[in-house]
């Protein structure tokens, strides 16, 4: 598997606080994948560290196989969105527009006007009464408009409402199947990651709880339901991911390719958010699992 | 780049040309005819005698406008540290739009460059054409005043070494406070306390004054007491014409001061006639001081005696320092506003990140 991205023992320290530490992940090239994970575990830290608006404090970080932002072309094949989507008030639609222009060696502008008119956008409208929508899809047309070979998004959805939300991700996922740009996008809610991602890594407290394709993480997943006891004779490939006992019943996630269990229990199929929320639960509880990560195979 | 630059600056550049607009405008309606009066009056003055009441009348024209325009130039370096400067960085960082800016394809160094490139050079430019035009303006009367030390800081080249200065430490400012406000107020605070401790401590020792000496005359001597002390004689600061004078003082070939006790006992009745009341305390030739004729005698004795060992030292910088002057102030400042700039260059590099 090739990295788009790859961090090694990245951390990030502002003064005495580390809001990112040890952090280990590969980013596969040519995927949409999320970013997942709850607040405060370094998403943001971690994709400013990638398109190079903050230094390493510790470890290594290469986009393409190089430093993030040490050149003009380097800056040029990673396209960002930030949170909240910052654009200029004060200037109009066709003003970013040419500002892309001017600070882009690569700029499609026929892409970038295209784009203009298809979400509606009047040239000569001031960015500042645009509706969070609209400037969030004016912030994605700047970022893909210069043409990057990596996009990457910073909640870009998370304060928008449930239509814009639904807007924003379906032209996300057009131009990913038009362009074939590799995306990493972050969120904190698996929904609006598992309509447009195809891989998933889950990110808690700096570290990688589980990383892979969406489709296999589903395949590898399952939910056994029986009886209130132990789960043992697990072949050794699976692992107990999450335990939960209640009312004579006992409720286990489990990581296993071939799972075979008794007969008394019951194996069902779970969703993306349940894998991701065992993951994240089970990282307060801290008990040993090994972190998923195809990159390591 | 520069476009962009410019596209973000409209509102502010709209605002300070108004003001040179403004300021052209009064200077070049009223500056003709100031320009008329002197070359009518005063510059004939020479050949119908009495120069001195002609030009004190002279000088009172348009004096109103004339501390106006100074007020202006003075005040239009800070106003361009605190509007241009400060918000230049932090405004996007406040905003946020750093993000956006500095993940386009341009590296934040020449992002950097080209804003304080385009802007720095418009507060320079501005600064500039506004002396040229006040300077232009108050020539007539500024050569009325013969005191051009006087208005040193309003005039030439200077105000564009604070003007370039003021920007940058307004962008330093931003750059590392992050806040446009807090930003602005540390600006002003910050310009004004280089620029008065400037005036008073830097200034005076930038070229080394010429010294000259002169004979102790009565016309040009004063007697009396400075804030109580003993009676002593005093000179009268000299009056060279556009020169700025440090010090007048009185001192012997070795260097050493005129002492009260050396004039209490070289003229004891110049002392003996104020201190029984005769002539009043502190009378000089040119006040207007009603004097006796013997304590007049009494004065010009002691003068003529005490001028045979000491002799009055005048310490200044002559007119023809005031360009030598102009040029090493307004480089000062540019050197400053040079090394400020190194600081925001490695600031947004390395410290906003």
């Amino acid at each position: 598997m090739t990295a788009v991205l790859e961090a090694n023992a990245l951390g990030k320290r502002y003064g005495r606080r580390w809001a990112l530490s040890d952090c280990t992940v590969a980013i596969p090239e040519g995927k949409v994948v999320g970013l997942v994970g709850p607040n405060g575990a370094g998403k943001t830290t971690l994709l400013h560290l990638a398109v190079g608006l903050l230094a390493p404090t510790s470890g290594t970080l290469k986009v393409f196989g190089r430093r993030p932002a040490q050149s003009a072309d380097q800056l040029a094949s990673v396209g960002f969105v930030a949170q909240d989507t910052p654009t200029y008030a004060a200037l109009t639609v066709a003003d970013h527009l040419r500002l892309g222009a001017w600070l882009n060696s690569r700029w499609d502008n026929a892409a970038a006007e295209q784009r203009i008119e298809k979400i509606g956008l009047d040239g000569r409208q001031r960015v500042g009464s645009l509706s969070g929508g609209q400037r969030a899809q004016l912030a994605l047309t700047l970022a893909i408009a210069k043409r990057p070979e990596l996009l990457i998004l910073d909640e870009p959805v998370a304060s928008l409402d449930p239509l814009a939300r639904r807007q924003f991700l379906t032209s996300l996922s057009e131009i990913v199947s038009e362009q074939g740009v590799s995306v990493v996008l972050s969120s904190h809610l698996v929904a609006d990651l598992e309509r447009v991602c195809d891989y998933l890594v889950v990110l808690v407290a700096s570290r990688v709880r589980v990383a892979g394709g969406i489709d296999k993480l589903l395949s590898l997943h399952h939910r056994v339901t029986g009886p209130r006891r132990k789960l043992d004779n697990l072949p050794t490939d699976s692992q107990v991911i999450e335990a939960r006992h209640a009312d004579g019943q006992s409720t286990f996630l489990v990581r296993g390719a071939n799972l075979v269990v008794g007969s008394d229990w019951t194996v069902e199929n779970v969703n993306l958010e349940d894998i991701v929320l065992a993951y994240m639960a089970h990282s307060a509880a801290d008990t040993d699992v090994t972190p998923l990560s195809e990159s390591k195979k | 780049m520069i476009w962009f630059v410019w596209r973000q600056f409209r509102v502010q550049s709209v605002v300070a040309l108004g003001t040179l607009f403004i300021v052209a405008a009064v200077a070049f309606i009223t500056g003709p005819h100031l320009a008329h009066l002197y070359a009518t009056n005063v510059a004939t003055c020479g050949a119908r005698g009495d120069c001195t009441s002609v030009r004190n009348k002279f000088f009172l024209n348009d004096s109103t406008l004339r501390t106006w325009f100074g007020i202006v130039v003075i005040a239009f370096p800070g106003i361009i540290g605190m509007f241009w400067g400060a918000p230049l960085v932090a405004k996007e960082l406040e905003a946020g739009t750093h993000r956006l800016v500095w993940t386009q394809s341009v590296t934040r160094t020449r992002w950097l460059a080209a804003k304080l490139g385009v802007v720095g050079l418009a507060s320079v430019i501005t600064a500039g054409l506004l002396s040229l035009v006040v300077t232009w303006w108050a020539s007539p009367l500024d050569r009325a005043a013969a005191n051009i030390f006087g208005t040193f800081d309003e005039r030439n080249i200077v105000p564009i070494g604070y003007a370039a200065f003021a920007f940058v430490l307004g962008v330093t400012a931003g750059v590392i406070v992050r806040r446009t406000v807090p930003a602005m107020a540390s600006t002003l605070v910050a310009f004004v306390t280089v620029r008065l401790s400037f005036d008073r401590l830097v200034r005076p020792h930038l070229v080394s004054p010429t010294i000259h000496e002169l004979a102790l005359k009565p016309a040009t001597m004063g007697f009396g007491s400075a804030n109580g002390g003993p009676f002593t004689l005093m000179p009268n600061t000299p009056n060279i014409s556009n020169a700025w004078i440090y010090s007048t003082q009185i001192f012997d070939k070795l260097g050493h001061a005129l002492t009260p006790h050396f004039v209490a006992t070289t003229c004891p009745r110049l002392i003996s006639g104020v201190q029984s009341g005769g002539p009043s305390a502190g009378f000089s030739q040119g006040s207007r001081v009603q004097v006796t004729p013997s304590a007049q005698k009494a004065f010009q004795a002691c003068v003529t005696k005490v001028g045979e060992i000491f002799h009055i030292v005048v310490t200044s910088q002559p007119a023809n320092h005031y360009w030598l002057l102009q040029w090493y102030e307004m480089t000062v400042y540019i050197g400053a506003a040079i090394i400020l700039a190194s600081v925001c260059f490695w600031w947004v590099r390395r410290r906003l990140s």
